[in-house]
């Protein structure tokens, strides 16, 4: 496989804004140069896709100071929820929850928000991710 | 206005080329006017050319590489104040 066709995957932990924005421009920069995107949620960023949850405040990663913080919430790109429409809109993306998480905190299915594909377990994730890059935000 | 210089045919103004589309992205984050001109070449015609104004210093790189990778053609890119102007042909 030729390292531009490789898929790039994505294990999404962190739920926070900022680090949720981080991946979902990473998601549909390799979108947009053709690589198909796999994402996998556990743990804080399967809680942040549930239906309804989407857009609210989830908050930043401790990482920022005040000073960045204001910068974070304050800059004029779009929201990450967003980003991942435009991401599935030019490329090839899938969004997979974590079976794990899905039950850890008692999520079913119909709980997710509609950019959800599916629920998978790790193994089909790493099928998925197959000989390209796995990358844990 | 620029002149840009197009198939050897020596230089002309921006606007005559026939259909051109300006896509106006600036001050739009990166990586939006890279997915404005993505939304608009799909929606555009085989020969079509787009200008886009963006003011986001990733464009710079990520304009040249996505119209490399989608086997369009990067006419030009002509600095201006503050901003550039992207000038691509949708090819295929």
């Amino acid at each position: 496989m030729e390292e531009q066709e490789k898929p790039i995957s994505l294990v999404l932990f962190s739920g926070t804004d900022d680090k949720l924005t981080a991946a979902a421009v990473l998601a549909v920069g390799a979108a947009a140069m053709g690589r198909p995107v796999n994402i996998f949620l556990q743990y804080y960023a399967l809680d942040a896709f549930r239906a309804g949850k989407v857009c609210a405040d989830h908050g930043l990663a401790a990482d920022a100071t005040p000073e960045q913080s204001a910068s974070a919430r304050g800059h004029k790109g779009l929201h990450w929820s967003e980003l991942l429409k435009q991401a599935k809109d030019v490329g090839e993306v899938d969004i997979q929850a974590c079976a794990l998480s899905m039950d850890m905190y008692g999520i079913g299915r119909d709980d997710l928000d509609p950019l959800v594909d599916g629920v998978e377990g790790v193994a089909a994730f790493v099928a998925s991710a197959s000989e390209g890059q796995v990358v844990f935000i | 206005m620029s002149t840009v210089q197009i198939d050897n045919r020596g230089p002309r103004e921006i606007e005559d080329f026939v259909g051109l589309k300006t896509i106006d992205a600036r001050g739009m984050a990166c990586p939006g006017p890279l997915m404005n001109l993505i939304g608009a070449i799909r929606q555009g015609q085989v020969g079509q050319v787009f200008e886009v104004l963006s003011s986001d210093e990733g464009s710079r790189t990520d304009i040249p590489a996505w119209v490399a990778k989608a086997k369009h053609d990067l006419i030009e890119v002509i600095e201006d104040q503050g901003y550039a102007h992207f000038i691509v042909r949708k090819a295929r």
